[in-house]
């Protein structure tokens, strides 16, 4: 159901833009007012979300620890997994942003005859996922080359390393491939594993629809449908220099490309994707274990009802004489 | 110890489990409260006293659950608040992403198969509503947005739902953002309370915790009674007659130990350790009557209960004008003394910085909160050769140590209990690695949930960890389970009965009284449970 919705919402993106140029010629709306608007919000939108979550205070110091804590001497710290200090708290959250540490320690389940539960090697996921993310990242880093003249030494020789192996013509990129790979895998298995179809909303298919059909626009343009790349990249050019100007002879492919990052980017701060700057943020991780060490404050703590030791000994003073017990007041 | 309730399904019968979710979705499937597998409410009389929201006799079974005319308000405005309060909150609202591998990861999952206990699917119940009343996109889109209305059976989904989650935080070492379910959970549960969905096994604890200054209710004189009782029975195992004062002015070390220590089995063996150990290094320490209780069932019902009941430590160290705290052998009282004492009921800046006085060890990792674990506290006097040790007394036990969740994932607390456990006995094995230290599974009962009358899913839930028993148990012959919680010795025992026959539940410190020998002892010939040492041979093979 969620699945479907969002195929169709992105088949409905498709043919907005598609629409939108061919027919109705609004190459300025989809080549420059829209991306410009999108960035807007993505830039502001971004900025809110981390504002309203940095807003609320973290009242305890909640780390979860995942090793050794730091005790005595003799007794070796495990400083990544349960940090005490700060450059410890930045190896963590390296490892877990830059290596996702946590989803690395995934199992599968299996429930055998006897009942014998065993923890099965499971690391599809975290593979999957990390190199999602991390080809995404050359690709965003790989597109400056539009919007670049002339390109940085270290775009370029990142689009190099990106074309090793040299297959095909143009070359293929590994990071295209890879990248297809992962969103393919990321949805399969949302659909074929009962578990997570159950807990799959439409806001977990949309974004999947959403960077295959982005993907595959990019995909088709350099491999497949001559585009005009010259053009392309003198549009580019314009919106760097806030000049914007729409240059003829651009395949509508592009103005599908450019409109669902459009859409990407809008959709971003309003979305799960916001895990991006979340998991800095999170408590369990960004905070060293150094409870007792170091006192932490809470900014609303405020003063609560308790038992005094005067009021209970009021109700229990003769019970406590009676058994011997000192006393404050006879 | 309580005993396998009547009508409990067989083991083999609990063991039939079905992970496969039902096709329609799970949006709008109104919760069936199952004989065994929910929580009784709370009385309306310890609600009275501790001063809570809606204090009234109900029955979670009855369509009516008597909820305030203003019941929906109260929750949204509740949530409200905690948005502005807890960054924690709000964050775990937003950024999951429903990858789904918290989900074979929760104890309640893996032995229930009701895919709502997967974690993912335990804070959307929450968040559906998060997102219908708090953000732009369920306000616009609803269903599609995952948004849902808050209604009664959304809130007795939440009752059977939160109190069907120990606090264990084992799916937060997977979530790749550090969700934490037990924030959820406790914030989930703090909601409830505000319109008086209370249980009871967490309310009359905290009701007598607060009254008595024990969970059990043990007053003053009655808690005298039992530590005289232990230092008797102590004399007769070991003929050393040691003294346990209770309430002593300027004693150099509080001790404060969870009230099950001193009034039930087997805990009671580790009372009797702890009076041996401090004993016989000669401990300027004491007791307290009125601090009589190391556990805080307020962590099971909201944070202001916690401080409520926490006050306590500080307000009585301070009185008796000690230097330091001692803590025994407790699992969720470990989260809260570390996590959360400090910071709610401090600066402590009436103690001193920790030094043992045995062996002049500062203890620089509890220099703010002023009180050390007692297993950093013993590793300490063993590293340091200041006990004189026979592990051989202990040879009649082949045992395992079960890291309980709070000091394994609040603390890191990993190789002290470890280090006294190979110091004390010569027969030591580790169960399974995806089952140990950070990836421990929960006894089944924490977090309030230890009653007879969800026996079942305590038996489902304490499932994986008994799983890794029987493997030791059928690997090694292991037939004792160590740990350092109350809970857990309260609850694990009829856990082995259940799925692990023959395996008994002991702490730490039980098994140094054991293997301590002490100046002037007569020739130790039982264990502290009183089995004849010389017959331990035969028992094993009983």
């Amino acid at each position: 159901m969620g699945a479907l919705v969002s195929f169709f919402a992105v088949v409905v993106l498709v043919a907005i833009v598609f629409v939108g140029v061919e027919a109705a010629n609004l190459r300025y709306l989809f080549g420059v007012i829209i991306p410009y608007a999108a960035l807007i919000t993505f830039i502001a939108g971004f900025i809110y979300r981390i504002v309203i979550w940095a807003r609320s205070p973290v009242p305890f110091r909640i780390t979860t620890t995942c090793g050794q804590q730091k005790s005595h001497p003799w007794i070796k710290n495990d400083i990544l997994d349960n940090p005490h200090s700060t450059i410890g708290v930045i190896g963590r959250m390296l490892l877990e942003v830059l290596l996702f540490r946590s989803l690395f320690r995934n199992t599968r389940l299996e429930l055998r005859n006897g009942p014998k539960l065993a923890y099965e090697w499971e690391k599809w996921l975290w593979l999957a996922g990390l190199v999602f993310h991390w080809s995404f990242l050359v690709i965003l880093v790989r597109h400056l080359r539009f919007f670049t003249e002339p390109v940085p030494v270290l775009i370029q020789a990142l689009e190099g390393l990106d074309a090793f192996f040299q297959i095909g013509l143009p070359a293929l990129y590994l990071s295209d491939a890879v990248i297809l790979a992962a969103v393919t895998y990321l949805f399969l298995r949302r659909v074929l594993i009962p578990e997570i179809r159950y807990i799959s909303l439409a806001a977990d298919y949309f974004p999947l629809f959403l960077i295959f059909g982005l993907v595959l626009s990019g995909v088709l343009m350099r491999y497949f449908v001559r585009v005009d790349v010259v053009a392309i990249k003198e549009l580019a050019m314009g919106l760097v220099a806030f000049r914007p100007s729409v240059p003829e002879g651009i395949n509508v492919l592009f103005y599908i490309h450019l409109f669902l990052v459009s859409v990407l980017f809008a959709y971003f701060p309003f979305s799960k994707l916001m895990h991006l700057g979340g998991v800095f943020l999170s408590p369990t991780r960004n905070l060293a274990n150094n409870n007792r060490m170091e006192r932490h404050t809470n900014p609303w703590n405020y003063p609560v009802k308790v038992h005094t030791y005067e009021e209970y000994e009021d109700e229990f003073r003769d019970k406590m004489k009676a058994a011997g017990l000192p006393l404050e007041k006879e | 110890m309580s005993d396998i309730p009547e009508g409990t399904p067989k083991p083999e019968q609990l063991a039939q489990i079905r992970y496969k979710p039902p096709r329609r979705g799970w949006m709008d499937k109104p919760v069936e409260l199952k004989k065994g597998t929910y929580c009784y409410s709370a009385r309306s009389k310890f609600m009275e006293y501790l001063n809570l929201p809606n204090a009234r006799e109900w029955n979670p079974t009855e369509g009516d659950w008597k909820l305030p005319a203003d019941w929906k308000q109260t929750i949204l405005d509740g949530m409200r608040e905690r948005l502005t309060r807890f960054r924690s909150f709000r964050l775990f609202m937003d950024i999951c992403v429903r990858c789904g591998a918290c989900a074979d990861k929760c104890h309640f999952f893996i032995g229930s198969g009701d895919p709502k206990n997967m974690p993912v699917l335990r804070a959307e119940l929450l968040r559906s509503v998060y997102r219908n009343d708090f953000t732009a996109a369920g306000k616009i889109l609803g269903r599609i947005a995952g948004a849902r209305e808050l209604t009664v059976d959304v809130l007795k989904e939440w009752y059977y739902y939160f109190y069907q989650c120990t606090e264990c935080r084992r799916c937060s070492v997977y979530c790749p953002y550090g969700i934490d379910t037990a924030e959820i959970t406790m914030l989930g549960r703090e909601l409830l309370n505000l319109v008086g969905l209370n249980i009871g096994w967490t309310i009359e604890p905290c009701a007598n915790c607060f009254r008595t200054g024990n969970h059990l209710g043990v007053q003053p004189h009655g808690f005298k009674d039992s530590i005289d009782f232990a230092v008797d029975e102590l004399e007769e195992i070991t003929g050393v007659r040691v003294e346990a004062p209770i309430n002593k002015k300027g004693a150099e070390i509080l001790f404060i130990a969870p009230s099950a220590d001193y009034f039930a089995s087997p805990h009671y063996y580790t009372l009797l350790g702890y009076l041996a150990l401090f004993h016989e290094i000669g401990l300027d320490y004491t007791w307290s009557t009125y601090a009589s209780e190391g556990g805080n069932f307020g962590l099971f019902t909201s944070h202001e209960m916690i401080k409520r009941l926490n006050a306590k430590m500080y307000a009585e160290a301070k009185r008796l004008g000690v230097k330091w705290i001692l803590g025994g052998e407790c699992g969720h009282m470990w989260r809260v003394v570390h996590q959360y004492m400090d910071t709610m009921n401090g600066p402590a800046d009436f103690l001193e910085q920790p030094v043992s006085p045995v062996t002049g060890t500062r203890f620089e990792n509890a220099k703010s909160t002023k009180m050390v674990h007692i297993t950093e506290f013993t590793s300490d006097l063993i590293k340091n050769n200041k006990l004189k040790l026979d592990p051989s007394r202990n040879d009649h036990w082949r045992t395992t140590f079960h890291d309980s969740c709070n000091p394994a994932r609040a603390l890191g607390l990993f190789e002290e209990p470890r280090y006294v456990i190979k110091s004390v006995c010569n027969n030591f094995f580790e169960m399974p690695p995806n089952t140990i230290r950070e990836h421990t599974f929960c006894c089944g009962s924490g977090a309030g949930l230890g009653n007879d009358e969800n026996f079942e899913m305590r038996m489902r839930g304490g499932l994986p960890r008994a799983n890794a028993v029987k493997y030791v148990n059928e690997k090694h012959d292991v037939n004792i389970l160590l740990c350092i919680c109350a809970i857990d010795k309260a609850t694990l025992p009829v856990l082995m009965q259940y799925w692990v026959p023959g395996v008994e539940v002991g702490g730490i410190h039980e098994m140094v009284a054991n293997a301590l020998v002490m100046k002037g002892e007569t020739k130790r010939e039982t264990d502290m449970r009183g089995q004849p040492l010389n017959n331990a041979e035969e028992k094993e093979h009983v």
